[in-house]
């Protein structure tokens, strides 16, 4: 198994699964960050980290059910594991102490 | 997608994703590429769309949507087979009796399959010599009188080639031919007959007969040509070179002259003859009388032949086209008869379609039919076999696919380890078939004179190459049930408790299978009993003439009073009389009669006879008196007829009929007047299938071409070689040829002795089949029911109850096939096969019965020598070895 770190770009991705909640598929996943981080993001680097999560254990996923669209072919929804909330809430207590620890928090965007 | 836009992504790049993608990642991402690619659809465009889907497919090519390589597992597969074989080997090795059963009956079986395939390969071999033999095709025939049923000839007219040679584009070379040359060559005093066909000069165009010497293209051209074989020309010339040799041929003044010597045509040639004649003689001929056309007419097409050889790119329906309006215009000219040309490819000859007037090899399709139907009854019937035992004994394998299922084998590769077994079986039983295909092979050829005509059944390596993968094709067949059955079996259910496993599921498949070999093996049986009750009805039929000890000889062209003569010094020859052919085989002689009423006539059957006819034969006369000895050069005046005659045209009673005149045919002198002198009993003048028509004999001293001889002696072969000697006083060129007339019925039935050869053989190698089959499951069902027969033989039963006990349901099993195939097999020949026979022996209790008791009795032996076997067995010893 490789190590239980989140990359960056992995947390966000987790993180955008966790907003979706029901809806989270691959495409829906990648136009929310669009959305959110206003980065451009390409379906193959999201497929390739949803893949990644899933084999960490971080995500799991589901096909839902067929529907007209997308030719026919099912969705698979994510869906984050409990590990994957242990990671996330470990990452944000990780970001919080370090904010703690900042004396004087002045850090206005100028 | 929206349909509405009709815009899909390109198909090769979907295809392209689901090759190489993983299949439990496949289904979402082509759906998230599809999605994008509606998306670009709507924003930039269909083209736009297409490339981003295909390069997307092609970015998808990760490592973590790759499916691993299959040939990993193909490897593992190839390694597994060295183990498939020798579990294989170990398995048959093991079960001694089963692989027994199985191998005996595939090999008793297959050996008839492989007959069936050499015959097979070699019909299909027919013709195939010649170069581009599949656009060589010959010109058939159909002749309709009035509205009747059309009947089909390989035979054309002369005007029909001549025709087709000015009008249709699009053939390459084409010939016509008319048979019928034959005569005996004269070389000074050495005699020797020959026989050929008239042909016109393109004969080496379109066929690839092989012509040793001479030129082509000039050799058939000039009237009073010829080309021999090289066989003949040998018979001829003695060594000497043939090319430009003359010789005259019967009578005809002009010698013919040899232009060419080609090799004998090939075996698998329906073509065969031993010379050609141009066509040029034929014409010259037929052109001395210029008055009469009738040769060259449109209706006279039953003995010429045309063949062509299409030109690349024309079909054979590009012909038929232009045929259908020559056909119209020359139609016109009759307003009775109506004949259409079409055509029929060279290479279905052979085994194509029934046509008469044939020239040369054919068989017509139901040969084949028979062959492959039988054959693949005899098969199935040992498949089944292989199947059922095979799905009896799964008990015992199913441990050995759970412990290889633990071990990591998957589905397929059980599969492929039972398909393997079972194709081993087949093998070891092809080795054993091949051998007794060897000593069947002789016995089929000799069933018949036209089988040894036909075939060589040679062994080929295309021959032999079809036997193996024959063998590797039954063994999957055979092996399929077994092994998708044994492969679906879940590892923890059959190491859990085997018994539990639905295994006894498919008693009833077993029972179907068991059902249908008895009901063919009892089809086969009751077949053979009631074809051989025909001929033998044949045979014993009453003709209403005396055939017995009379021995009919062909004169060959020979004066008929010299050779009367020179037989009847001969002491044995009792009486002799001439006809002009001989009655109650097949053939006939036929003309219209008419009596009072001229627009009512009727097709007269007829024989020409002598006065000794009649009285040598022993016909019966219900009134009036035989003919008198007159000379030749009269004309025809008397008729003696049978009582059809006198039904058809209510001439009222024999007595009132003598004297009175009916017509028939015409000579040249007009209507042919004859005058009724006798009245005969009817008597089975056509083969017995048929019904009794109107029949005469007549008298006509130069009609007549055979004699016959009542011979009254104790030593048949002394008096034939006496007989032969007068003939060869006589005659040295042509050999004696005279047949019992027995004989020659009995080779007009023959068809029925055949048939009762074939079937009984198969019908004994399916009862022998079925019968092992048999003896494996009661074997089987004997040993696993042991435990069982011992315990209730501890409670009291008696060893007979348990042999009932055991057999009961097999014995059921063969009731059921009786019900069956008793009803079956008598519809067949009731309503089929006999249903148009005139004559025909009834189908009687013991035909239908017979096998059935035969099956029975087979059945309870097997079934209860093992039952008997476990009902006798020591229970205390069974019990206590648990």
């Amino acid at each position: 198994m490789k190590g239980t770190n989140l990359g960056e770009f992995e947390e966000v991705v987790l993180l955008t699964i966790a907003a979706l909640t029901d809806e989270a598929y691959s495409v829906a996943i990648c136009d929310e960050i669009d959305r959110v981080t206003e980065r451009k993001v390409k379906l193959g680097v999201v497929h390739a980290v949803l893949n990644r999560l899933e084999k960490k254990g971080f995500v799991r996923s589901e096909l839902g059910e067929a529907t007209k669209e997308r030719g026919g072919r099912r969705k698979r929804f994510f869906i984050v594991t409990h590990a994957g909330k242990v990671a996330l809430t470990k990452v944000k207590a990780q970001r919080d102490e370090l904010w703690s620890l900042i004396p004087d928090f002045n850090l206005k965007i100028a | 997608m929206k349909p509405s836009t009709g815009h899909t992504p390109p198909k090769w790049a979907n295809r392209l994703l689901e090759w190489y993608c993983r299949p439990e990642l496949l289904e979402d991402l082509q759906g998230d590429l599809h999605e994008y690619f509606d998306r670009n659809l709507a924003s930039k465009g269909p083209k736009r769309a297409r490339i981003n889907f295909v390069m997307d497919v092609l970015k998808f090519m990760r490592p973590y949507t790759i499916r691993k390589l299959e040939i990993l597992n193909n490897l593992t597969t190839i390694v597994m087979f060295k183990n498939y074989f020798k579990t294989s080997l170990r398995s048959i090795a093991r079960n001694k009796l089963f692989s027994a059963i199985n191998i005996i009956g595939l090999a008793v079986s297959m050996s008839v399959c492989l007959l069936a395939i050499s015959f097979l390969v070699e019909i299909d071999s027919y013709d195939r010599f010649h170069e581009d033999a599949d656009q060589i095709y010959r010109v058939k025939n159909s002749y309709q009188f009035l509205q009747e049923d059309p009947s089909y000839f390989a035979s054309t007219s002369i005007l029909a080639g001549k025709l087709i040679q000015e009008q249709v584009p699009g053939i390459k070379a084409s010939v016509i031919m008319h048979r019928g040359f034959s005569g005996d060559a004269k070389m000074g005093d050495y005699i020797v007959p020959v026989s050929g066909i008239h042909t016109t000069e393109d004969f080496f165009e379109v066929f690839s007969f092989e012509l040793l010497r001479g030129n082509p293209e000039t050799a058939l051209s000039e009237p009073h040509s010829i080309v021999l074989t090289d066989e003949t020309a040998e018979k001829l010339f003695k060594g000497q070179d043939p090319m430009g040799q003359t010789f005259q041929v019967g009578n005809e003044e002009t010698p013919y002259q040899v232009t060419g010597v080609m090799k004998k045509p090939p075996h698998h040639s329906h073509l065969r003859f031993q010379s050609l004649v141009s066509f040029a003689t034929y014409e010259e001929k037929r052109k001395e009388n210029p008055e009469e056309t009738y040769w060259i007419s449109w209706s006279n097409m039953w003995a010429n032949y045309v063949y062509m050889k299409l030109e690349d790119g024309t079909s054979q329906e590009d012909i038929e086209a232009r045929l259908v309006p020559i056909n119209d215009k020359q139609n016109e000219k009759s307003d009775r008869v109506t004949i259409n040309t079409s055509l029929q490819p060279m290479l279905a000859i052979v085994a194509g379609e029934n046509l008469s007037n044939q020239i040369g090899m054919s068989m017509g399709p139901e040969g084949t039919w028979i062959i492959v139907i039988l054959t693949s009854i005899v098969i199935l019937s040992a498949g089944f076999n292989y199947t059922n035992l095979s799905i009896a004994r799964s008990l015992r394998r199913a441990k050995e696919v759970g412990v290889r299922k633990v071990v990591g084998a998957t589905r397929g590769q059980v599969f492929t380890q039972f398909i393997i077994e079972a194709t081993i079986i087949s093998l070891i039983a092809l080795v054993f078939a091949y051998l007794l295909f060897f000593l069947i092979k002789p016995e089929f050829l000799n069933l018949d004179p036209d089988i040894q005509q036909m075939l060589l059944l040679e062994n080929s390596p295309k021959v032999f190459l079809f036997f193996i993968l024959f063998a590797v094709l039954v063994g999957f067949l055979a092996g399929f049930f077994p092994a998708t059955f044994l492969s679906k079996l879940r590892a923890v259910s059959v190491l859990k408790d085997a018994s539990n496993t639905k295994l006894f599921s498919k008693v009833n498949m077993r029972k179907v299978l068991i059902v249908t070999q008895f009901t063919l093996s009892l089809i086969f049986i009751i077949s053979a009993s009631i074809e051989l009750k025909q001929y033998k009805y044949a045979l014993a039929f009453d003709l209403g003439y005396d055939t017995e000890n009379v021995l009919n000889i062909w004169l060959q062209g020979n004066d008929i009073d010299q050779m009367a003569n020179a037989f009847a010094s001969v002491p044995e020859v009792s009486q002799i009389s001439r006809s002009a052919m001989i009655t109650s085989v097949g053939n006939r002689y036929s003309e219209t009669i008419k009596y009072e009423d001229p627009t009512d006539s009727t097709d007269l059957t007829y024989n020409f006879i002598d006065e000794h006819y009649l009285p040598l034969m022993g016909n019966r006369f219900l009134a009036g008196s035989n003919f008198e000895s007159r000379q030749l050069q009269e004309r025809e005046e008397s008729i003696i007829v049978n009582e059809q005659v006198l039904k058809r045209f209510n001439i009222g009673t024999p007595q009132e009929a003598l004297g009175k005149y009916v017509q028939v045919g015409r000579d040249s002198q007009g209507p042919r007047k004859l005058r009724i002198i006798g009245v005969v009993e009817d008597f089975q003048y056509a083969t017995i299938q048929e019904s009794i028509e109107s029949f005469g004999f007549r008298y006509a001293p130069d009609r007549l071409e055979m004699l016959n001889l009542k011979i009254a002696t104790t030593d048949v072969m002394a008096t034939m070689e006496k007989l032969e000697t007068a003939w060869n006083g006589l005659d040295q060129v042509h050999p004696f040829e005279a047949t019992f007339y027995d004989e020659e019925i009995q080779r007009t039935y023959a068809e029925h002795s055949i048939l009762f050869t074939i079937v009984g053989f198969l019908a004994f190698l399916t009862i022998s089949i079925a019968a092992l089959g048999l003896l494996g499951m009661g074997v089987y069902t004997a040993e696993t029911r042991l435990k069982e027969i011992s315990i209730r033989k501890v409670l009291g039963a008696s060893e007979g109850s348990l042999v009932t006990l055991l057999a009961r349901g097999f014995m059921w099993l063969l009731i059921i096939s009786a019900a069956i195939a008793v009803p079956a097999a008598y519809f067949l020949f009731d309503s089929v096969i006999l249903a148009d026979a005139v004559n025909k022996a009834n189908i009687g209790f013991i035909e239908l019965f017979a096998g059935v008791i035969i099956i029975f009795a087979i059945g309870f032996l097997t079934i209860g020598t093992q039952t008997w076997k476990a009902a006798k067995s020591n229970p205390a010893q069974t019990l206590r070895s648990e």
